[in-house]
């Protein structure tokens, strides 16, 4: 496989043409508008949280995935935005696999990933490639530093979006006019 | 312009062998098609000896110091400047080195809000911008020719108004009448846009200025590398360019204006090398140029841009110009062969540049470029610093070819049969 086509491999072009979490959630807990300054492309950003159950709780929960006890969860992530093949599809994955862990395993794999992004197509270890699931499959992008920016899109959104929320500050984010 | 003065094949070729990077392989050997001189144009090798000799034998400060070498330098120097400035149409003292078009207009913005703050004594007045006060941009400017007039209305309390871009690129000429009023003081405008290649009909520009008694600011970044350009035949009072663009290095470009304004003008850098007497309380200035010219200047690239002008120069600039808009003819006929192409700018080359930017429907400009550079092709995609043309042609970035005097038709064809396999590769439009 050529280096463009490790990029953009079927599951990529995907998610991008059916992305997961388009369409921005009614209500929120936190809000994050993003741009890409290079090329303009943007994301708008919303996240929900919950506490995590009280220990007994929810049987059959998996540490990390439902959170420790008192923690908070990611509970919903949606956005709505503009972008590339990469940034689409990187905002999709990057949905499936950060809702319903708590926001401390969420930065885990933030730190995963961006070790990912930053690796030049060397890769990273088995437990960092295995935690990010689909998100893996951008590795291929790594190899191109222009575009890593288009990758790490959504994930800047979304550790605005959950500092805001976990900080009580549920405000609209603040998009310029006439955008 | 007559197709039998553009350049011919055996020209380009020899050309081409001008420029070492031309010869440039790429991941499997790849030759480089470079279509993408409208963000920077690539050097003939005239121009990098010119820097490493000047580097290796003449390197001094100039117009200080009178050892051999200073006199080489501060020559060098005055004769890359005269060069220049014969090749734009301009006199010597009409040239002002800066770091780039960029660096041309922020100087002028911060000169007109030293006048505006009441520097300069008289003669300045006449540059005074007031609250209420109008400045007229257009809506196809590159942010360089937009941003530092919005700070500039911001800091004087003027009013911006601009000219918009219609469904073709073109500047809507007839928004003239209601965008200029009586308190305007200044109109700037692109000579060739970077996004739509549209040529500006700067006389109309400049009357309907000057019936208001506007100044005009033309920033020909796009049009000098492209155009036989005369700016004092243009009748404009100030222009930007770069000389990154014109075959030349990165780190210089100029400010023209004309030597009366120059004259009147306060600075809008100060420092060393400006100056004539220096208390502890207040400075007198030098006559322009040197007036614009704070601070330790960029000789090796003065030297190599005069270099870059020597050598459009001996082509000659009509047939330059012939060569480019074959080969745009040629691109705007090809890309509207292709399914979901939409140009953004004039569909045919009339008074238009080789700058070429389009949308491939279903596919993101990034996506495209990905695509083409992995065949060898390089072109700009994003929005090329010029967001409030994209969003008034309905889209946030696009693809742009941008041709130069070292393409050939090959090479658009090449760049013609790559893009039309870009959407069956990203599985859209089947
Ligand atoms: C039309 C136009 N104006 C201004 C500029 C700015 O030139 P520079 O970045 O060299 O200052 C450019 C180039 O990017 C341009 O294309």
């Amino acid at each position: 496989m050529s280096s463009l086509d490790v990029m953009y491999q079927e599951l990529i072009l995907d998610h991008a043409r059916h992305p997961h979490g388009r369409g921005l959630a009614e209500s929120f807990d936190g809000e994050s508008f993003q741009v890409n300054p290079t090329c303009g492309d943007r994301i708008q950003l919303r996240v929900g949280l919950r506490a995590a159950p009280a220990p007994g709780g929810e049987p059959g929960a998996q540490p990390g995935d439902g959170g420790e006890p008192g923690a908070l969860v990611l509970e919903s992530v949606s956005w709505d935005g503009q972008g590339c093949s990469i940034s689409q599809a990187s905002a999709s994955m990057m949905k499936d696999l950060v809702e319903g862990k708590d926001l401390a395993a969420v930065e885990a794999v933030a730190g995963a990933f961006a070790e990912l992004m930053r690796s030049r197509g060397r890769g990273v270890d088995q437990a960092a490639a295995e935690s990010l699931e689909d998100a893996i499959a951008l590795e291929g992008v790594s190899r191109y530093p222009m575009r890593v920016k288009c990758a790490l899109l959504g994930w800047m959104a979304l550790k605005d979006a959950a500092a805001k929320a976990a900080a009580g500050d549920a405000s609209p984010a603040r998009i310029p006019e006439g955008i | 312009m007559t197709v039998s003065s553009a350049l011919s094949d055996q020209e380009v070729a020899a050309i081409r062998a001008d420029f070492p990077i031309l010869g440039r392989r790429l991941e499997g050997g790849r030759p480089l098609v470079y279509l993408d001189t409208g963000a920077t144009s690539q050097r003939p090798r005239v121009v990098i000896d010119a820097m490493r000799d000047f580097s290796e034998n003449h390197n001094a400060a100039v117009h200080r110091g009178a050892h051999t070498l200073a006199g080489e330098a501060t020559d060098a120097f005055e004769d890359a400047r005269a060069a220049i400035a014969a090749f734009v149409g301009a006199a010597p003292a009409e040239l002002v080195f800066t770091s780039g078009a960029t660096g041309a207009i922020n100087l002028l913005t911060a000169a007109l809000g030293a006048a505006s703050a009441g520097r300069g004594q008289d003669p300045s007045h006449r540059f005074a911008i007031l609250p209420g006060d109008r400045i007229v941009v257009t809506q196809a400017e590159h942010h360089s020719n937009l941003v530092p007039w919005q700070e500039l209305a911001a800091r004087t309390g003027a009013e911006l108004a601009w000219l918009r871009a219609g469904p073709d690129g073109r500047l809507r000429l007839d928004d003239l009448a209601t965008a200029i009023n009586a308190r305007t003081r200044l109109v700037a405008f692109t000579h060739a846009s970077n996004v739509t290649g549209a040529i500006t009909d700067v006389a109309v520009m400049v009357a309907a200025a000057r019936r208001a008694g506007a100044l005009t600011v033309l920033d020909a970044a796009q049009s000098a590398p492209h155009l036989p350009l005369d700016l004092s035949a243009l009748g404009v009072d100030f222009a930007a360019f770069s000389a990154h663009k014109m075959l030349g290095p990165n780190g210089i470009g100029g400010l023209y204006g004309r030597i009366e304004l120059l004259e009147a003008l306060p600075p809008g850098l100060t420092g060393g090398s400006m100056v004539e007497i220096v208390t502890m309380r207040e400075a007198t200035f030098l006559p322009p140029p040197h007036r614009f010219e704070a601070g330790t200047q960029a000789v090796t690239q003065a030297v190599g841009w005069a270099a870059a002008v020597g050598y459009l120069d001996a082509l000659g600039m009509e047939r330059v110009a012939a060569h480019e808009h074959a080969l745009t003819a040629r691109l705007l006929e090809g890309v509207a062969r292709i399914d979901g192409v939409r140009v953004l700018g004039p569909a045919d080359a009339t008074d238009r540049l080789g700058a070429v930017a389009l949308d491939l429907a279903g596919v993101h400009p990034h996506d495209v470029g990905q695509y083409l550079d992995a065949q060898g092709i390089a072109v700009r995609v994003g929005h090329h610093c010029a967001q409030p043309v994209h969003r008034a042609l309905g889209v946030v970035a696009s693809t742009r070819a941008s041709l130069g005097l070292y393409n050939t038709a090959a090479e658009v064809d090449q760049f013609l049969g790559a893009l039309d396999q870009v959407r069956s590769y990203f599985g859209v439009g089947r």
